[in-house]
């Protein structure tokens, strides 16, 4: 498969066009709002906790097919989840879209943002992979400003 | 005897010149030779900087290998040789900008210092509260944001003159903004996202009815367009070398004389004062007033070159090929179904700003930069205009003199690939 193919896999078209969960949640606990100034992506999310579990997630915002993909299928994979475990699910992420991690490393099994390996072989793409699950950990730390691509280290 | 016919005359160049020969003007330039992902380089990101001819890396490494000095103080040979060949591109500048003096000339790093500096010391010195500063929707970041600044420090206003659905400004609009209380005119020559040419001449007379002094952003015009400071009677003019085919890191600054002589120092240091005591210092003559510490020299020796090359084509053929290749690449591209093109004014420079429905320019860069066409997106520095005309952001190929229309056909192909990559 050529690095474009494996980078725009059938799924994240499909997320990108068709994003699940995109819509605001009135009652949500937690909200948080990501940025990348370079290209312009906008995303906000929603959580809803019940205690340290996450039983809600959805967002809304304007981005390419990667970040609104990231988002898509974050807001899948999060439901569930206790706080700690969408903490290590990120690192496992990071890692991934980095090129870090070891393909059989420790930590929980990626699932569905496996999709995700070919952002490795495009550097200046990580960020809009990234993006959204910056934002998750702003809003669960109930932090008050938007985060920026800017202002993340990767 | 007869005085001879006019025709005797030698003449700067021939009447019929031969046809612009760009595989030739290619040859100048090493980089276009280069392979990308296995692709031959289709650079069309010129608006972002422009590639450099050998001459002006020759020129920059000749500085280096056998000039190398500081300059306005040495009294050794090479000092010597250094600051003539520094002050020569002073020179070379005046007459490449037409402006009345040498003195007129500052280098500075780049256009955003350029306005930076004209709203630090004019703007600071002659703005004050409740007055006004008059910009257009389609500045840049670095026309915007210095004056921004001003303004909040002053309790000044800055205003917006509006632009039409094909990136024109409005001039009428533009026109009544103009008010006793306006203090400042400042105007991109070029967008660099949309590629309008704006009516300037007409913008420096309407604000000049008023007193107002005018500043040209022309980063993007200075390339592409012969530029005469005195016709256009503009009072500052701001260029990017880098964008001039030139190096990075050296711009300038034109200003007329009495404006520049009155305004106060910028950055205070060496060379720009003529008598430091702890009690007082006085501040050097204009240019050298507000060319603290030691400049870009290598770089300004690189500027000349480029300004030699530009020369050496003539804007006349630049710009006919330019404009040759801007007719062909709006009516390939403007064929492709779902592509819509941001900027369509009349007059207008080879930048071609669009947007695909359904796909983000993020992503249409990515596959593009897998064909080897180089790009830019985004907001382009420019986000009231992207907001302006309702998208977060565009793709953006701008056009040089060494570009080709089989490059144009290259783009072209390669939306097609991102059409069956992403579609």
């Amino acid at each position: 498969m050529s690095d474009l193919r494996e980078l725009y896999q059938e799924v994240i078209l499909d997320h990108s066009k068709h994003p699940h969960n995109f819509r605001a949640m009135q009652d949500a606990s937690r909200s948080a709002q990501g940025y990348n100034p370079l290209c312009g992506d906008k995303v906000t999310l929603y959580v809803k906790l019940e205690g340290d579990r996450i039983t809600d997630v959805s967002f809304q915002g304007t981005g390419c097919a990667i970040s609104t993909a990231s988002a898509s299928i974050l807001t899948q994979v999060l439901k569930g989840k206790t706080r700690d475990e969408a903490e290590a699910l990120f690192e496992r992420f990071h890692d991934l879209v980095t090129g870090h991690g070891e393909p059989d490393g420790k930590g929980p099994d990626l699932g569905k943002l496996a999709v995700f390996s070919g952002v490795s072989k495009f550097p200046v793409r990580v960020k809009c992979a990234t993006l959204v699950w910056h934002t998750l950990r702003s809003a669960l730390s109930g932090s008050e400003e938007v985060v920026t691509t800017e202002s993340a280290v990767e | 005897m007869a005085t001879a016919p006019e025709v005797a005359k030698p003449l700067a160049r021939p009447i019929s010149q031969p046809a612009f020969n760009v595989v030739r003007i290619r040859e100048d330039f090493p980089i276009l030779k280069e392979q990308i992902h296995g692709k031959p380089l289709v650079y069309l990101d010129n608006a972002a900087t422009t590639q450099k001819p050998r001459a002006v890396m020759e020129a920059e490494q000749r500085f280096y290998l056998t000039q190398c000095s500081n300059i306005h103080r040495g009294v050794h040979y090479l000092s010597e040789q250094a600051t003539r060949a520094y002050e020569d591109v002073r020179v070379k500048v005046q007459r490449f900008l037409n402006a009345g003096e040498a003195r007129e000339i500052i280098f500075v790093r780049g256009t955003t210092e350029a306005i930076n500096l004209v709203a630090n010391t004019y703007g600071r010195k002659n703005i004050q509260a409740g007055d006004e500063i008059l910009i257009t929707a389609m500045e840049h970041h670095s026309n915007i944001v210095p004056w921004q600044i001003l303004c909040e420090e002053k309790g000044a206003l800055l205003r917006v003159a509006l632009i039409n659905d094909h990136g024109e400004l409005l001039l009428d609009e533009f026109e009544k903004l103009l008010n006793p209380r306006t203090r400042f005119v400042s105007v991109v020559h070029v967008s660099n996202v949309l590629g309008t040419i704006n009516p300037v001449a007409q913008i420096i007379k309407m604000a000049h009815r008023w007193n107002v002094p005018v500043l040209l952003d022309g980063a993007q015009a200075a390339a592409h367009l012969k530029v005469d400071v005195r016709a256009l009677d503009c009072d500052f003019y701001t260029l990017s070398g880098h964008k001039l085919y030139g190096p990075t890191g050296i711009g300038v600054l034109y200003g007329k004389a009495a404006l520049l002589a009155a305004m106060p120092p910028y950055q205070g240091g060496g060379d720009m004062i003529s008598s430091v005591s702890f009690a007082k210092t006085t501040y050097n003559v204009i240019p050298y007033k507000f060319e603290a510490g030691t400049p870009n020299i290598a770089g300004t020796i690189g500027l000349g070159a480029a300004i030699d090359y530009l020369n050496g084509l003539g804007f006349e053929a630049v710009g006919a090929h330019e404009q040759e290749l801007l007719a062909y690449a709006a009516q390939a591209l403007s064929r492709i179904p779902g592509l819509r093109l941001i900027g369509t004014a009349k007059e207008k420079a080879a930048v071609l700003s669009f947007v695909l429905d359904g796909l983000h320019p993020h992503d249409v860069g990515t596959v593009l930069d897998q064909e080897g066409i180089a790009v830019r997106t985004g907001h382009h520095c420019a986000q009231p205009l992207m907001d302006r005309f309702g998208v977060p952001a565009t793709t953006r190929a701008s056009l040089a003199f060494y570009n080709t229309k089989e490059e144009i056909d290259a783009l072209v192909k390669g939306i097609q690939k991102v059409k069956e990559i992403l579609g």
